[in-house]
């Protein structure tokens, strides 16, 4: 399963445009990261790519097809979105909630069966939070919350996977529950990741590649360790920073340390 | 609280024993009192020979009189009910119901010209059904842009178009007759199933029961469309066509329904909500809870719009009158927490 874009462009009507001519491609099981400062349009850039917004120029490709030339449920049945966690109006439970996820393999009349549902239950103790099964979704937290989208994202057992910052607004904990199930599912499940995020860090913690956007539409685009690195930091954050090394059982682990602001 | 699936269809089971006991209730109630066992053989003479052990009044009042009355309210109030649990979901807003997109405020005019020009009950009604749908129409004009139609467009575009039919209801108002057409208007506006014939029902049970189904068929992905758009849409939702396809049937069901009684409010604002209490908000369960519920709830109010005084008081104000108090206790006792 391969997917990525070819000639990606994008600007909203009458503004100038944001990213021009995003090429990448991902294999299966890889994982790629979106970095960028605020405001580049990286949220935008995902839109484009599952054809929430329509691409000015270029097009999303998987396996060799173009997204336009796929029917929705085509596209839904092999790709799966999960957005950031925000409270839905009506409060529904996990488990309905989790079901959902299951329409891209339902027709217009049918619901979901037995089957579905022991699929759903699945997913909740796969991603460790079956205790949630009976609750409400407005009485979970931000992080619950996030699980609960990942797994109703799982249901529809799709081959790529597209997380919009699913670890902002969490703390350091669920930051790493959400990363490691990221890895879990890239490793066991061989399902391609891409995630959209702020942290620098966490692209160096678990992604194969990276595309990273700066404020004058530039982009570029290769291996996370290539990208992620302190000088492109200081281009396109303006932050100094410094990549520190540490092993930790026998494992070598990466970050970064953001050091000062740097005058552009 | 936890909701598990079987308590759930015992509910439904008594929601829907609900309505049924009160239709047999209603028919025996009234100034003509009639007793249940009279008015079981009467109703199943119309199916087998039964031994006729009644009067010839207590027929015409339960057959001709009471009976098409009391299905029409069951018929009305369910299909009012589920618009309005559809409408909130798809719109994303618990606040609205099926009179958003200025359907009533269509319909009511076309009422009132009709009462304005003619007496002829059948003009007014194919009067007020054909505003009522051209009024949703000209809405959803208003809110195209760009082939696309957001719903925030299409809600402030419902505002707009109630708005300019209602200004011309106040317009015929001032221009009719206050000795003769005027009240005439006034009280049609507020609501009356006063005088419902079973051809009305025959005629115009097939729309409403019609859109009825369409909800009920598609009660599962109305789930999926109280999302957000693009959440819904990466569910493998065409959004654009499931909404067109419920605002369709929510508006037929509410054309039919203003030009039979009137409009009648209320019930499709707060009725959902009485149902989201009561059995949660999974629309699989929801949208026929509403219909049951709908149901039950025009026709008590019915009963005592016909019951209470010798004058029979508009249904639009009982709805509000009896049920205001209620939802305010229900509303005091759950903390608006429910399901």
């Amino acid at each position: 399963m391969k997917f990525g874009v070819v000639d990606g462009t994008f600007g909203y009507y009458k503004n100038p445009i944001l990213f021009e001519n995003v090429n990448f491609t991902i294999e299966k099981s890889e994982i790629l990261t979106i970095l960028g400062p605020n405001g580049v349009g990286k949220t935008t850039f995902l839109k484009c790519m599952m054809g929430f917004l329509k691409w000015n120029k270029g097009e999303t490709i998987i396996d060799g097809k173009s997204f336009y030339s796929m029917s929705t449920s085509d596209i839904w049945k092999k790709i799966s979105y999960v957005p950031q966690a925000k409270a839905t109006i009506f409060p529904y439970s996990v488990m309905e909630m989790v079901l959902m996820g299951r329409n891209p393999h339902l027709g217009v009349l049918s619901m979901p069966s037995n089957q579905d549902q022991k699929l759903c239950e699945w997913a909740l103790e796969e991603l460790n939070i079956i205790k949630l099964k009976g609750k409400i979704v407005s009485e979970l937290s931000g992080g619950e919350l996030q699980m609960v989208l990942i797994a109703r994202a799982l249901v529809s057992e799709p081959y790529i996977l597209i997380l919009d910052e699913p670890e902002s607004n969490l703390d350091i904990k669920n930051q790493l529950v959400i990363l490691n199930i990221i890895q879990k599912l890239s490793e066991e499940k061989n399902i391609t990741c891409i995630i959209n995020t702020h942290y620098p860090a966490h692209a160096l913690k678990i992604s194969d590649k990276t595309i990273m956007f700066s404020n004058n539409t530039h982009h570029i685009y290769g291996n996370t360790k290539d990208i992620v690195n302190e000088s492109n930091i200081r281009k396109f954050f303006e932050v100094d920073s410094r990549i520190l090394e540490l092993v930790e059982n026998k494992k070598r682990l990466r970050t970064i340390f953001p050091i000062r602001i740097c005058k552009s | 609280m936890k909701l598990t699936k079987k308590s759930n269809k015992g509910k439904l089971l008594i929601l829907a024993l609900l309505p049924l006991i009160l239709l047999i209730v209603s028919l025996c109630i009234g100034r003509y009192y009639v007793n249940p066992q009279t008015t079981f053989s009467l109703l199943l003479s119309n199916f087998i020979p039964v031994e006729s052990i009644w009067e010839p009044i207590e027929e015409l009042i339960i057959l001709k009189v009471r009976l098409p009355r009391v299905l029409m309210a069951l018929i009305i109030g369910a299909g009012l009910s589920v618009s309005g649990t559809a409408f909130q979901s798809i719109f994303g807003n618990p606040l609205v119901s099926p009179h958003v997109l200025g359907v009533s405020a269509g319909a009511g005019f076309g009422a009132a010209l009709g009462i304005l020009l003619s007496s002829n009950v059948f003009v007014i009604q194919i009067m007020a059904l054909a505003f009522g749908i051209g009024a949703v129409m000209i809405t959803y004009l208003i809110s195209k842009r760009k082939k696309a139609s957001t719903l925030f467009m299409l809600v402030l575009s419902g505002v707009i178009t109630g708005a300019f039919f209602t200004a011309l209801i106040s317009l015929i108002k001032y221009v009719a007759d206050p000795d003769d057409k005027l009240p005439e208007i006034v009280y049609w506006l507020m609501g009356s199933l006063t005088g419902t014939s079973i051809n009305d029902v025959i005629i115009s049970s097939p729309f409403i029961i019609g859109g009825m189904i369409i909800l009920v068929l598609l009660r599962w992905k109305i789930n999926i469309l109280s999302l957000s758009e693009e959440e819904a849409r990466s569910l493998g939702i065409d959004i654009t066509k499931y909404r067109l396809i419920i605002i369709g049937a929510s508006t037929v069901i509410t054309a039919v329904s203003v030009a039979l009684c009137g409009i009648v409010g209320w019930i499709g604002l707060v009725i959902p909500h009485v149902g989201r209490m009561i059995v949660g908000n999974d629309h699989k369960v929801l949208i026929p809870a509403s219909i049951f519920l709908g149901g039950f709830y025009l026709l008590l109010i019915d009963n005592m719009s016909r019951i209470l005084t010798s004058a029979e008081i508009p249904l639009s104000i009982l709805t509000a009158v009896i049920g205001a108090p209620f939802f305010a206790y229900l509303l005091r006792k759950t903390g608006g927490r429910w399901a």
